[in-house]
């Protein structure tokens, strides 16, 4: 008996808490996603720019090697950047 | 060389090193395992050649003698079928009646003769099902 | 509280389904399912939580209505091993799976609450599905809350054997280990399924790996040390078929967090990652499956284990499933790019992998081979130590040395005149080392370790040299010390410098294993009072034997003496007869040496060797004593309660029993002392273990490397606010001149 009147309250305090959103009005809301993904991709874009720089200055990469890796890693990140901008341009607009 | 032709060549090395490595551990797998017998296996082997016994220990049936100690192994699921063992050497922790345990030795005049140190108990993570009944 | 717990239980298999179906629905974007599953997997959390709890309370109130409790628990068991029985039990250690998972989904969902919309619906769902099969089978097939009525007055009491400080938290580190590699595993089937194949979902996902690979790493290291200091045998590593259900998904998985790596930076290797993981994950469910079946000591067990099929058909399942995606998805999983050079990191780092793959693959048939050699001669065979040994040692040394050369050398290529820069320090310490140790040890009679030790200093040195340069690479830009400029760089770099240290660690503690396995002196003697012997130049003296008897077990032990050179200490070996939790009357004496004996190893570690001994009493004449007792006892017993039964008195049956056990206490006292009068000659088992202090250092590293890694950059966010980088990026304009906008 204890059990079913236990089940029944737990019951009640977990469907009130998930169903809170379903009654939601139909939206998108918040950030858009696709900032929170190229953000992150900077941040990877931008690691990478550290880590060959560090590579470099270690002596493990060639003056010729880093110029043409780093060249191209900032090229992404430019990239990277423009689409963020794009997006952000979107959303604001 | 070309690189399409160059990516074959290591993609066949890497494969090659795997087939033998495979071609190794089935060989040597087959050939080091030592057969693995329960006692009533052993009841007609052969004098002298070496097995791993495995099974388990007889409630009550274990006695220390000295250094030497002295037990019956039974088949896992046939209790009746046993074999007298005598053993010399480390005693893991957690050996004892009722336990499952694996030797390394050989028969002589109907009793098992184990190989010093080559006694193992099986690994205690296994004990919650035992601990029940 | 048992009902509590119950409806708890079977409302989070009801939440768990839910949760699943729900982020199902959601996954074309109707974000109001979505964060309704969500919540739902915090629900779920928060009801195993009360689960949990619920089952500690009644472990912590010795409440053995608990058929749990009662099991694995008594009045007599420490605190703090009530509060760590839970998981010594098949319930128990499933609903710490499930708990573990609901914690690890709900921590990923949180962090991605507003990113990866296309994955985490599917995420979701594939996280709750393992969840919800675990909890399913803590409902209907091994439920923690199993009432006893009536319920008994003593429970049976935990496993003395487990009753060691690193039992505390073994099964938990590793059930957690296994658990978190389930949140990159559902991401990539994710990813799989969305066709969102780059590297999104190895981002958010990377540090539940790494969190995975650190838990399993501890509780590896906490196996091998309660076998060390626990077992009575001496070794940390028996290549038991549990202990290898545990090293496997660590190894896949360490081959998986190295060549995600390649993925992020390179673009390749897709099709290899989702392989990898897939594979970590279902070793990860195997160990469950080998550790809670027992089908490897038996076919016979399997049978009677009431988890073993279903655990069997979730790991086909998520081996076909995965298959069958992967396939369908070749496509997809093209590189991007392509190794330029085989000599560069991505591509030392696949020879690492394939490496690591390799040894995974030796232990899996190893450890499988007693049901492949029933399957294809009838006989069941087993492996031994040697056989895995006879693999294992040159695969690790081998990735020693390749640990060394990959942080060597750049991504993509390198030019001969960089690498012979790199390499010469670390190539001459191997050399004097090799050459070193041969000299001044003779390591060359066992030439495996001496390759051992040589790559090790190879490793080591480059791991320095390559921190060293990076310092003085920033102090050229920055100025200060070399120190403080070392420490900024591995601060700004976390994930490269946790690394380094992690590799330290581990060639250090392969060092120790070398050491200790190649050159240790094991010795068996026997010894009377008063004895003494000389095992590699320590003597040793066997001074007293001493005895303690409590209401749990009778302890023979002994005092030696141990001298070397000015070095002299005492230890005190020991070994413990626990008794059993029901006498047969005939025995009610002798039957105290039947239960489990444990040993406590008189242990004496050191920064170059450890000394290590246990104790093998011999107990044969204290047994003949009590097999005399017993008889007298029974006699004695039977007189009395005959006694009682024709007496008036309704209490005299009570009180008789209260005497009897009185007596029956007294005579096991006195004959465990006639030990002390007349004392058999003992074994001692003695084993002289060098540089083995240097594993568990080494590990400590190495976990310190993972905490390291693990640990959030502080400055990330700080730098995508100010976006410094960005404007440096736009201040370049020579090396960006496409980017048009101003």
């Amino acid at each position: 008996m204890t059990e079913v009147l236990l089940g029944a309250l737990l019951f009640v305090l977990v469907a009130a808490f998930v169903l809170v959103p379903l009654r939601r009005e139909r939206s998108q809301g918040g950030e858009d996603p696709r900032i929170a993904e190229l953000e992150s991709r900077k941040e990877a874009k931008y690691r990478e720019i550290r880590d060959t720089e560090l590579d470099h200055a270690a002596g493990k990469l060639d003056d010729e090697d880093f110029r043409r890796q780093d060249a191209e890693l900032r090229r992404d990140a430019v990239a990277i950047l423009n689409q963020l901008d794009e997006v952000k341009g979107e959303d604001a607009g | 060389m070309d690189p399409q032709r160059k990516r074959k060549i290591r993609l066949v090395v890497a494969l090659g090193a795997a087939v033998l490595l495979a071609g190794a551990l089935v060989y040597t797998s087959f050939s080091a395992a030592t057969e693995a017998k329960e006692p009533s296996q052993l009841l007609n082997a052969a004098p002298g050649k070496s097995y791993d016994l495995t099974g388990k220990v007889v409630d009550g049936s274990v006695r220390h003698q000295g250094e030497t100690i002295r037990f019956r192994v039974a088949d896992r699921d046939n209790p009746s079928a046993s074999i007298p063992v005598t053993y010399t050497g480390t005693v893991p922790d957690p050996f004892r009646a009722g336990r499952e345990i694996v030797l390394t030795g050989s028969v002589r005049k109907g009793t098992f003769i184990g190989q010093r140190d080559t006694l193992i108990t099986k690994c205690p993570s296994k004990f919650t099902e035992q601990h029940q009944s | 509280m048992i009902e509590l717990g119950r409806a708890a239980l079977v409302l989070a298999l009801l939440t768990a389904i839910y949760a699943g179906i729900a982020a199902l629905i959601g996954r074309n974007g109707d974000r109001r399912w979505v964060d309704s599953s969500r919540r739902a997997v915090y629900a779920l959390c928060a009801l195993l939580t009360v689960c949990v709890l619920v089952i500690e309370a009644a472990f912590l109130r010795n409440d053995f209505s608990f058929q749990l409790v009662a099991d694995h628990s008594s009045t007599t068991t420490p605190f703090y091993y009530r509060l760590t029985s839970m998981w010594s039990s098949q319930a128990g250690s499933l609903l710490l799976w499930a708990w573990v998972l609901s914690i690890a989904s709900s921590a990923v969902l949180f962090a991605t609450r507003n990113r990866l919309r296309e994955l985490v619906p599917y995420a979701t769902a594939v996280l709750m599905g393992v969840g919800g099969f675990f909890v399913a089978l803590a409902v209907f097939a091994s439920n923690p809350f199993e009432q006893l009525s009536p319920a008994p007055l003593e429970g049976a009491g935990l496993n003395p054997l487990l009753r060691h400080p690193a039992m505390l938290m073994h099964p938990p580190m590793l059930y957690s280990g296994y658990v978190f590699f389930t949140v990159p595993f559902a991401f990539a089937i994710a990813a799989l399924i969305t066709r969102r194949l780059d590297a999104s979902w190895i981002r958010i996902t990377r540090r539940f790996a790494l969190i995975a690979w650190t838990f399993l790493s501890i509780g590896i290291v906490l196996g091998a040390s309660w076998s060390y200091s626990e077992l009575g045998w001496g070794g940390y590593w028996a290549w038991d078929p549990v202990e290898n259900a545990s090293l496997m998904p660590w190894l896949m998985g360490t081959a998986f967090l190295h060549s995600i790596m390649v993925q992020e930076k390179r673009g390749m290797l897709k099709v290899w990652n989702v392989t990898l993981i897939v594979g970590t994950f279902s070793l990860a469910l195997l160990g469950t499956f080998l550790v809670r079946s027992g089908v490897l000591q038996s076919i016979h067990a399997f049978g009677a284990s009431t988890v073993g099929a279903p655990i069997l058909v979730l790991i086909a399942v998520v081996l076909i499933g995965s298959t069958a995606l992967i396939v369908s998805r070749l496509d997809d999983l093209r590189s991007e790019k392509r190794i330029d050079s085989l000599f560069s990191r991505e591509s030392i780092f696949l020879v690492n992998n394939f490496l690591l793959v390799a040894l995974c693959a030796v232990i899996f048939w190893g450890t499988m081979f007693p049901l492949i050699s029933e399957l294809f001669t009838g006989d069941k065979a087993s492996l031994a130590a040697p056989w895995f040994d006879r693999y294992t040692t040159p695969l690790a040394i081998l990735l020693v040395l390749f640990t060394g050369i990959g942080p060597l050398l750049a991504w993509r290529r390198v030019t001969w005149e960089s690498a012979r820069r790199v390499f010469v320090a670390p190539a001459a310490a191997a050399l004097a080392v090799g050459v070193g140790t041969a000299v001044l040890f003779d390591t060359g009679r066992r030439p495996w370790a001496l390759l051992l030790f040589a790559f090790s200093a190879f490793a080591l040195t480059a791991l320095a040299q390559e921190i060293w340069r990076g310092g003085a690479a920033r102090r050229a830009l920055s100025g200060g010390s070399i120190p403080g400029a070392m420490l900024a760089v591995a601060a700004r770099n976390r994930r490269r410098y946790g690394g380094y240290v992690v590799h330290a660690g581990i060639a250090v503690l392969l060092i120790g294993v070398a050491a200790s396995s190649s050159f240790q002196t094991n010795r068996e003697v026997n010894l009377r009072p008063g004895d003494s012997t000389t095992v590699d130049g320590y003597k040793v003296d066997y001074k007293r034997p001493t005895v303690s008897v409590d209401n749990e077990r009778i302890a023979f032990g002994s005092v030696l003496d141990v001298s070397k050179d000015s070095q002299r200490f005492t230890i005190h070996p020991t070994r413990g007869y626990f008794r059993p939790p029901s006498c047969p009357p005939q025995r009610l004496i002798s039957c105290y040496f039947d239960g489990e004996s444990t040993s406590e190893v008189g242990l004496r570690r050191g920064l170059r060797r450890d000394f290590w001994t246990a104790v093998q009493p011999s107990i044969g004449p204290v047994l003949r004593n009590a097999r005399g007792a017993d008889r007298k006892f029974q006699l004695l017993a039977r007189g009395r309660m005959r006694l009682a039964a024709a007496s008036p008195n309704p209490q005299a049956i009570t009180q008789q029993a209260a005497l009897l056990q009185d007596v029956r206490g007294l005579a096991i006292r006195k004959i465990a002392n006639g030990y002390l009068r007349d004392t058999p000659p003992a074994v001692f088992h003695v084993i002289v273990n060098p540089l083995v202090t240097w594993m568990w250092i080494g590990a400590v590293v190495a976990l310190g490397g993972a905490l390291i890694a693990v640990w959030p950059a502080p400055g990330a966010r700080r730098r995508r606010v100010t976006s410094l980088q960005a404007a440096r990026l736009s201040h370049q304009p020579s090396r960006a001149p496409w980017r048009a906008r101003a």
